[in-house]
């Protein structure tokens, strides 16, 4: 189940004809995809599209009366081939996934895909998580559809121009038989904005028809001879069919195209922050009306050359606008106007940055320098945006300006939550090495990466999804008994991480240590449930033992820990193995359900069960400020939002307090470290039970009575020197 | 508690140009799961209804989990748009420079927004709630790791046209809701975007989770942020916070004392100069609290030597007595297990346990104590005759380790728990004759030695000295580990007195020791200043 419920989201999905959808960009493809008459939605959860998936998994009712098949696929991989359907079916089909990340999983299924070709209409929907706020390597997906093939299409971030780009995908798709990529950067997945909705289409050729009626075509697999006319196939028909599609149907767009004798091409995606840029400089107006002659490319890949020296043609100058590296369009456009003859110069690196994202202050420096060398006339330099602005050096030196605050804001990098399951295992991981000394520690994907940051700073490498246990194969030698740890989060472990990490384990005789992260979701990506989820899903199989597959790819060690707060207890079997002298890959499997998710559970079943007057009790942990000395050690071993610090109650004490907030969960860690590593007796737990029993009301009032006792004498004492 | 403020639009030095039509934008810098989300589709969800075309973007990726992230949102009138029969283009990301409203959900964010440069005092209101989430940098630091909040408010008050600042976090938990909501009242109040206070109201209606608390977190940040005085940008000092402040900066009113320390408390106020009166009636009470009365007289005994040569080397203001009195008391009060039960069976304890952890009326409360007694902490209570054998005794070190190797946990709230730690409690009365008594004594002594020798010959470095016992805190390794930290500067003392620069020389090591939990920067300060 995903972390939240996104019911009234589905609601916008049965949108009609004229009625006005609003909403996230990420949904204005879901509802696209309805009104394109799509048979199956395959893919893999992850920023910035899971919310496609979660809308879908809770879409049953629509999904079931149009018709289509949706899948939480196992990987990336998986979806990608998934579109096979559509290779020799007229099924219209679609996949999503996180880019490059999701790409690179799924590109060999891509490429045979590409390579064949398609009947149906296929798209794949990569989500970019590129620049601010980007957990992935920064890349870009624009080189697998140039080494494969496909369209890629990256439209204007607007919901009208984005619904456009899906049923047009669709289009291009069919009648180049060829998938179609549809990029979407992430904060447009994410914009809030509308469009005019249409009625959603029940595919006329269903999946049954498929089934029942199986068609095959050798010319479209990928063996020889066939594999060789496919890539004729490509550049001959394929290629110049979509660029006369494109043409046809002005997927790319002009504005202003005769106002000047220099222009500017971009990447449809970043269309709005080009336009805010040439508004700040005064060169075009809130509507996007430009004094300088655009040509949006809602198609990036392939180029349309007709329609580029068209535009360049007249022109002394162009910038391209295209965010990351390498410059592929760029060096395209040069080899183009070269070919046709032209002599129009090309700017794009030159004035913009090489690397990195295009932040409105990048586009609008860039832009400002473009300008300036073709028509500095247009340029009011007296009302420059402040951003390209050069700073007044007299009011620079007085006022505690931005620099001035540079050591009182510190990096806020994200970190495990409030009561986090996987925070123990890493507190349990450092007290080991306080005994046995540091490990070599290969991480995964998924929230137990923030171990690399502080408090914990703990792994060496990240591999990839599921590449946990892969990354340490080599460090795999007899020559030492000292092991290696490797981490895995069960997301990870159903991706491929049960045989490209724990099968190759066995295989290659590993005597090293894997830790699975199981907290009964793919928690970093929004709490989608996989194959050992704990809870039941109508829809999907769940409750399949982590355990029971490992030991099914032949690990003999393996230990089960259903509770992860159980400081000890994980403590001493990271210690066993990692010392044990059994050869042989170990594994772990720490359990224990993610507490967002959790939290979201049984918080509101919590606060019913309260107003029902049925018995609850609550747990939350304290401190103790007059125990508390201040070395915030247990802070170091944890990282807790809600254990921070305040400033000591204390006159004589200097430095601050631990203390533990509202926010507490009472996952007991807090407890568990201090006692565990023998910090402190600060730390108490309030048991706090609502609607006791009347039993239990009175044996409580008894034992506060006779304690009042022992505490009047105690107050006694102390009323003498504290007054 | 809050307070706005007003500057003049300064004149940036250019000329002119007539306002064309453009987006009015608001940038809110949030933590993850802050609620940035919600306010930003409250903003959106009134100007939609409003008349306006709205857009917001987010990077929420795995910054939900915690991280600072931004939420922003762009505004455009729908009347114009339709004159013109076409859609406004909205920006995507906040352009540094061009942001009109800035929402800071805590005082940081509030930095970090002027640190980007999204604040600017020709255009910006910056609405931040002054409430600080520490950052892992600052609650991880071994002693005091906090950034200056005054610096934070005077920089955001500096950058931002208008500044509205108040505790909004605190606000909404007065009213049962989240900060998106008193925020959203705070915004309202401010007049700048272009909805009524009414619009709001209804656009939190129409959200449908928590109305009621909504709209009373709403209503006070709405009269915080409209109530409050204004300022100009040229006296962001008259508008820090109290409560933001340091504690130990505010002049604390000088402590109580019981009856039975009236002579002692006399004795302070008659000999000893009044600004050590704080310092040492707190010193007073706390060795008092921690053993008797006897205690007490000793420790001003002790100080009275540092009185004299005060006296006779310092400036006047005693600042020797005083940290000497502040260090002697702390350490004189150290935290053996009789001291944490006293400590933990008080009924001022209790109540302060059922208020933090909100107990109602009507609700049963349970505390337990996480304690892990060992072969140390139970022979640092037993008089030494005893305890010192049982120390040396391998076999019972043995049993006890294993008796007590997974710590155990007391119910505080139970008869049998309390009585247990009352019984450990009571073990005070024997502790002058215990194995931890005398050690501390005879360390303090040396300590106090030193710092009266020293101070004859070097004040500053007398100061520093004085302060050292701050490396010494917490419990078991941790305790061991600053006493260690504190022996070797002691020891690198001699070797350092030579240099014109001692004392600083003594802060640097202190700090360094304070720097990092394993030693290392203190080790490479100590190779570098005595090698």
């Amino acid at each position: 189940m995903a972390e939240r419920s996104f019911a009234r989201e589905v609601q916008q999905l049965r949108l009609g004809r004229g009625e006005v959808f609003r909403g996230e960009g990420i949904l204005a493809v879901t509802k696209a995809l309805l009104q394109s008459g799509v048979s199956y939605v395959a893919g893999y959860q992850g920023a910035p599209i899971s919310h496609l998936m979660d809308v879908l998994s809770d879409a049953n009712d629509i999904l079931d009366e149009l018709g289509v098949h949706f899948e939480h696929s196992a990987s990336e991989a998986t979806a990608a081939a998934t579109l096979a359907a559509s290779v020799n079916y007229p099924l219209r089909g679609a996949v999503t996934f996180k880019s490059t990340v999701g790409t690179n999983v799924a590109s060999d299924a891509l490429a045979n895909l590409a390579s064949g070709g398609v009947t149906g209409g296929a798209l794949i929907i990569v989500g970019e998580d590129y620049g601010d706020g980007s957990s992935i390597m920064q890349e870009r997906s624009h080189a697998f559809a140039m080494k494969s093939q496909m369209w890629l299409l990256d439209p204007r971030p607007n919901l009208p121009s984005v619904v456009r780009a899906v049923e047009e995908g669709f289009a291009l798709s069919e009648a180049t038989h060829t998938p179609v990529m549809l990029e979407l950067r992430i904060r447009a997945c994410h914009v809030h904005g509308r469009f005019v909705a249409k009625d959603n289409v029940r595919p006329t050729f269903t999946l049954k028809d498929a089934i029942e009626k199986p068609v095959r075509d050798v010319s479209r697999i990928v063996l020889p001879p066939a594999s060789f006319l496919h890539e004729q196939e490509k550049i001959r028909t394929r290629w110049p069919a979509a660029q006369q599609f494109i043409r046809e149907h002005r997927l790319n767009e002009v504005f202003a195209e005769r106002a000047r004798d220099f222009g500017i091409i971009l990447q449809g995606g970043m269309y709005n922050t080009t336009v805010r840029s040439l508004e700040l400089l005064g060169l075009a107006d809130a509507f996007g009306s430009s004094a300088v002659p655009l040509y949006v490319l809602n198609v990036t890949y392939p180029l349309v050359e007709p329609e580029v020296t068209a535009f360049c043609a007249g022109k002394r100058g162009v910038l391209v606008i295209e965010e990351g590296q390498p410059d592929f369009i760029e060096q395209n456009l040069h080899a183009i106007l070269r070919r046709a003859g032209l002599a129009t110069t090309v700017h794009g690196k030159d004035v913009l940055p090489m690397a990195g994202e295009y932040t409105a202050a990048a586009v609008t420096s860039g832009v400002l320098a473009f300008v300036d060398r073709y028509a500095p006339e247009l340029i009011d330099r007296a009302a420059l945006p402040r951003v390209v602005r050069p700073p007044a050096p007299s009011t620079a030196a007085a006022a505690p300006g931005p620099a001035g605050l540079d050591a009182h804001v510190h990096a806020r990098p994200p970190s495990f939550c409030t009561g986090c399951p996987e925070r123990p295992i890493f507190t349990a991981l450092k007290l080991v090495e306080r005994e046995l000394g540091p490990h070599h520690v290969s991480c995964d994907i998924g929230c137990h990466l923030f171990s690399i940051l502080p408090p914990f700073n703990i792994g060496a490498t990240t591999m990839g999804y599921g590449l946990g246990w892969a990354g340490a194969a080599a460090l795999n030698t007899s020559a030492t008994r000292k092991r290696t740890l490797s981490i895995m989060g069960d997301g990870g472990f159903w991706h491929n991480g049960l045989t490209s990490g724990v099968g190759n384990a066995v295989f290659n005789q590993s005597d090293n240590v894997l830790v699975v992260v199981d907290n009964s979701y793919t928690a970093a990506t929004g709490g989608q449930d996989i194959p050992s989820s704990s809870a039941p899903n109508p829809r999907r199989t769940t409750k399949l033992p982590i355990a029971d597959a490992v030991r099914g790819v032949g690990v003999k060690w393996v230990r089960t820990i259903t509770r992860t707060y159980d400081i000890p207890r994980m403590r001493d079997v990271l210690r066993e193995a990692l010392t044990t002298p059994e050869k042989g890959p170990k594994v772990i499997v720490a359990q224990s359900e993610c507490m967002l998710n959790k939290q979201r559970r049984v918080k509101p079943q919590l606060a019913q069960l309260t107003r029902a007057g049925r018995r609850v009790e609550r747990e939350r942990f304290g401190v103790d400020p007059d125990t508390c000395t201040g070395d915030h050690s247990c802070i170091r071993l944890s990282g807790c939002p809600s254990l921070t610090i305040r400033s000591s109650p204390d006159p004589l004490r200097l430095d601050p307090v631990a203390t533990v907030i509202d926010s507490c969960v009472g996952c007991g860690l807090c407890g568990e470290v201090a006692q565990a590593a023998v910090l402190c007796p600060s730390f108490y737990r309030a048991s706090v039970v609502s609607n006791p029993g009347a039993w239990e009301r009175v044996l409580s009032r008894l034992r506060l009575a006779v304690i009042r006792v022992f505490q009047r004498r105690v107050d006694r004492r102390l009323a003498g020197v504290l007054g | 508690m809050s307070a706005r403020m007003e500057a003049p639009v300064s004149d940036v030095g250019t000329a002119p140009r007539p306002a064309p039509l453009r987006a009015t934008t608001v940038a809110i810098l949030a933590m993850g799961g802050e609620g940035g989300g919600v306010l930003a589709d409250w903003i959106v969800d009134v100007a939609e209804r409003d008349g306006y075309v709205a857009q917001t973007t987010s990077v929420p990726g795995v910054a939900q989990r915690t991280g600072a992230t931004i939420y922003y949102v762009e505004l455009f009138p729908e009347a114009p748009a339709r004159a013109a029969g076409k859609e406004p283009v909205l920006a995507l990301m906040p352009v540094p420079g061009e942001v009109d409203v800035v929402i800071a959900s805590e005082l940081m964010e509030a930095g970090r927004a002027v640190q980007r440069g999204l604040v600017t005092s020709d255009r910006t209101t910056l609405i931040a709630s002054t409430h600080r989430v520490y950052s892992m940098t600052e609650r991880t630091a071994v002693a005091d790791g906090r950034v200056d909040a005054a610096a934070l408010i005077a920089g955001a008050a500096a950058a931002a046209r208008t500044f509205v600042q108040g505790d909004f976090a605190r606000i909404a938990e007065e009213h049962g809701s989240v900060i998106s909501a008193s925020l959203f009242g705070a915004l309202a109040a401010t007049g700048a975007l272009p909805f009524g206070r009414a619009s709001c109201e209804d656009a939190i209606r129409r959200g449908g989770v928590g109305i009621d608390a909504s709209l009373a977190a709403f209503a006070a940040g709405y009269a915080a942020a409209a109530h409050a005085g204004r300022a100009t940008r040229d006296e962001p000092a008259a508008t820090a916070p109290a409560a933001t402040a340091p504690a130990t900066i505010a002049p604390a009113p000088l402590p109580r004392v019981g009856p039975r320390l009236r002579s002692v408390a006399a004795r302070v106020e008659q000999s000893f100069p009044p600004t050590s009166h704080p310092i040492l009636l707190a010193g007073v009470a706390r060795v008092a609290d921690h053993q008797d009365e006897r205690y007490a007289v000793q420790y001003l005994d002790r100080l009275e030597r540092v009185r004299e040569v005060d006296r006779q080397t310092g400036t006047g203001d005693f600042a020797l007595l005083r940290e000497t009195g502040r260090y002697l008391a702390l350490w004189m009060a150290y935290e053996d297990a009789s001291r944490v039960a006293d400590l933990k069976i008080r009924s001022d304890r209790f109540a302060r346990v059922r208020q933090e952890s909100r107990v109602g009326d009507s609700q049963v409360l349970r505390i337990s104590e996480f304690l892990h007694p060992g072969i140390e902490e139970l022979t640092d209570i037993l008089p030494a005759s005893i305890g010192r054998p049982l120390r040396r005794t391998g076999w019972i070190r043995s049993a006890v380790d294993r008796l007590t190797r997974r710590g155990t946990i007391v119910t505080t709230t139970s008869v049998g728990g309390f009585l247990q730690l009352y019984a450990i409690a009571a073990l005070r009365r024997w502790r002058r004759h215990s194995l931890r008594f005398a050690d501390e004594q005879r360390q303090i002594d040396a300590w106090l030695a030193l710092v009266t020798e020293v101070a004859g010959q070097d004040y500053p470095l007398a100061l520093a000295v004085a302060e050292c016992p701050r490396m010494v805190k917490g419990y078991g390794e941790t305790h061991h580990r600053g006493r260690r930290h504190f022996e070797a500067v002691m020891r690198a003392l001699p070797r350092l007195r030579a240099r014109a620069d001692a004392a600083a020389c003594v802060r640097r090591l202190r700090d360094a020791a304070l720097a990092d939990e394993s030693g290392d920067a203190l080790a490479a300060a100590l190779r570098e200043l005595v090698a």
